[in-house]
């Protein structure tokens, strides 16, 4: 029973209630597994007891009866959600020991199912970033290598931690958040899958802000099923986040018939960049093959604003930035700086933020700051908005035209080394989210699924982007796409 | 659009971050090279287009203006770097 960490959600769910595991059994796994982990770096917080605390709970439930599909389930939570009473950083020096008094909306509904906590995870600072070399906890280190190489390489970002644990079977399931490709590339770059749901469909309440209009959260997971599990438990209307979608939630999994036939798939041709490796071409080209043989029809398809989406969301998520982390002043939580004799407030809110906030969330804020300025506003910000409602009519139009997903590479190219992208231009690490920023911006639901490896035997992923507010559609597709993939790789332990 | 020194220590003073005089002008070239990325957005014909300010076309959800979970005095200040009687305490701000 050593390897009840490497069971997906859905198996265990099913052994849990035919009594043939225990949640503490279960639980215990985990909390081994994490132990013997430090070396992925996966993990700032772990929470073995309290993990107990929860499994013992979770069996007296599942005994009872009636128990949710989540009650007694393992998870890595990201250090993004607040978790009351457990350290809750954002991976940042500046909230240094923040405890939050309240849960996340979406931590709480998983708590009240049942589910269990084994720590919190790793990530980019605030989220920002593409490779989690921006943590003030160190990067994360993916389970995966290349064939016949130790070099270290990145699980992603910001989500990286979440992918790391759950590729590595450190968890059974990790919540992610993605703001312009947070949960989908890391899920990319570790063979599992990772959805972003419809903006509105997760409440964002108790999950530490970075741009507003464009973080989503979702599950990070084995398989399309277990995405679908998580999603139902976290999804639906929160009074607390105005922003959130007052709509039924279907059941995910139910909708997980695979039949495909006569759906309509598009292939957006702006997606097929210069210098793409051909692995990334060739794997799109399989996918969409599947697609086809599965029953539905393969469409060409334009989004001809595409190559606008990078430069708009690194105005818009700045600028959204810089206003949400102006509440980081030294004041009311976190770090703060100590004075010298003389100075003042402005001294110590200048000085806290120097010291807290790592360099690239400086950059960002600063940037936020500059586009949001009299006399840029209108040529940056608000010009960004127009372009952002044109890059949504391009979808819309898409959608119009009886297109019911489109298939697209989740990223351009595996994972890279860590400390590889340490001296170029941030401008291109801002590369990586090119095919998944384009969603965050729409406010479309989006997933990553493991489509094969490359020649260096490291994972690659395709995406599916769907209608809003369809993603029960989206997980269907994704799910005829990952039979037909049949992707059984795993990262071989090291660690 | 190019950023010199002198509108880097704006921009740093505006974010209120502590930026050494010496590393100005470090931050004004990045910060340059970032808008510079930024400038492709000119090449797109905005006119009569509206800006998106909501993802999702909704008109924003009114409640009754009550106290909800009042009375968290102890749990607000729990985490604060320094609380004194009741509240958040910082340095002087009026002399």
């Amino acid at each position: 029973m050593s390897e009840l960490n490497t069971l997906t959600i859905a198996d265990a769910r099913d052994k849990l209630r035919t009594k043939e595991i225990s949640a503490v059994e279960l639980t215990k796994a985990c909390n081994a597994a994490v132990a013997a982990s430090d070396a992925l770096n996966a993990y700032s917080v772990k929470t073995p007891e309290a993990a107990l605390e929860q499994a013992v709970a979770a069996d007296v439930w599942i005994a009872a009866g009636d128990a949710p599909d989540m009650c007694g389930i393992p998870l890595g939570i990201k250090d993004l959600f607040c978790t009351k009473g457990v350290n809750s950083q954002a991976a940042s020096n500046i909230l240094v020991g923040f405890k939050p008094e309240y849960e996340s909306t979406v931590t709480g509904k998983l708590w009240d199912q049942g589910a269990v906590m084994l720590g919190k995870l790793n990530m980019d600072e605030f989220a920002m970033g593409s490779s989690n070399e921006t943590s003030a906890y160190g990067p994360v280190i993916s389970p995966w290598r290349r064939d016949g190489s130790e070099v270290a390489l990145t699980p992603g970002g910001s989500s990286g931690g979440s992918a790391a644990a759950v590729s590595g079977d450190l968890c059974l399931g990790a919540t992610g958040t993605d703001t312009g490709g947070s949960i989908r590339q890391p899920a990319a770059f570790t063979g599992i899958v990772g959805v972003k749901p419809t903006y509105g469909r997760v409440s964002r309440w108790g999950t530490i802000a970075f741009a507003s209009s464009l973080d989503q959260a979702g599950p990070m997971t084995k398989t399309v099923r277990d995405s679908a599990i998580i999603l139902s438990a976290i999804s639906g209307h929160d009074t607390k986040d105005s922003t959130s979608a007052d709509r039924a939630v279907p059941d995910f999994e139910a909708a997980l018939t695979g039949d495909i036939s006569g759906k309509k798939i598009g292939i957006p041709k702006e997606y097929r960049l210069d210098g793409m490796p051909e692995e990334i071409e060739k794997i799109w080209a399989q996918g969409a093959d599947m697609l086809r043989d599965a029953g539905a029809e393969i469409v060409d398809v334009s989004l001809p604003h595409t190559k606008y989406a990078l430069p708009a969301y690194y105005v818009l998520a700045p600028a959204e930035a810089s206003s949400n982390l102006a509440r980081y002043d030294g004041v009311k939580f976190g770090h703060r700086a100590k004075l010298e004799a003389g100075e003042g407030i402005h001294e110590m809110y200048a000085r806290t933020r120097a010291e807290g906030f790592g360099k690239e969330v400086q950059r960002r804020v600063m940037i936020g700051a500059y586009v949001l300025s009299a006399g840029f506003y209108d040529a940056y910000y608000r010009k960004a908005q127009r372009v952002r409602t044109l890059i949504k009519n391009d979808f819309e139009n898409v959608y119009a035209a009886g297109v019911d997903a489109i298939l697209t590479p989740a990223t351009p190219s595996a994972a890279f080394g860590l400390g590889e992208m340490k001296n170029v231009d941030p401008i291109k690490m801002y590369l990586n989210d090119v095919f998944t920023v384009t969603v965050n911006l729409a406010g479309l639901p989006g997933v990553s699924i493991p489509a094969g490896l490359d020649a260096q035997g490291l994972p690659l992923g395709l995406q599916l982007i769907g209608k809003p507010w369809e993603e029960a559609d989206m997980l269907n597709t994704a799910f005829a796409l990952e039979r037909s993939v049949g992707f059984a790789f795993k990262a071989e332990k090291w660690w | 659009m190019s950023i010199d020194k002198e509108t880097a220590r704006r921009v740093a003073h505006l974010a209120r971050i502590e930026v050494a005089d010496d590393h100005l002008e470090h931050l004004a070239e990045e910060l340059s090279g970032i808008l510079g990325f930024m400038e492709q957005l000119n090449e797109v014909d905005v006119a009569g287009v509206e800006p998106m300010t909501s993802v999702t076309p909704m008109r924003l959800p009114r409640r009754a203006d009550l106290v909800i979970e009042g009375d968290q005095q102890v749990a607000i200040l729990k985490n604060a770097p320094d609380a004194r009687e009741g509240f958040f305490a910082v340095p002087k701000v009026v002399e």
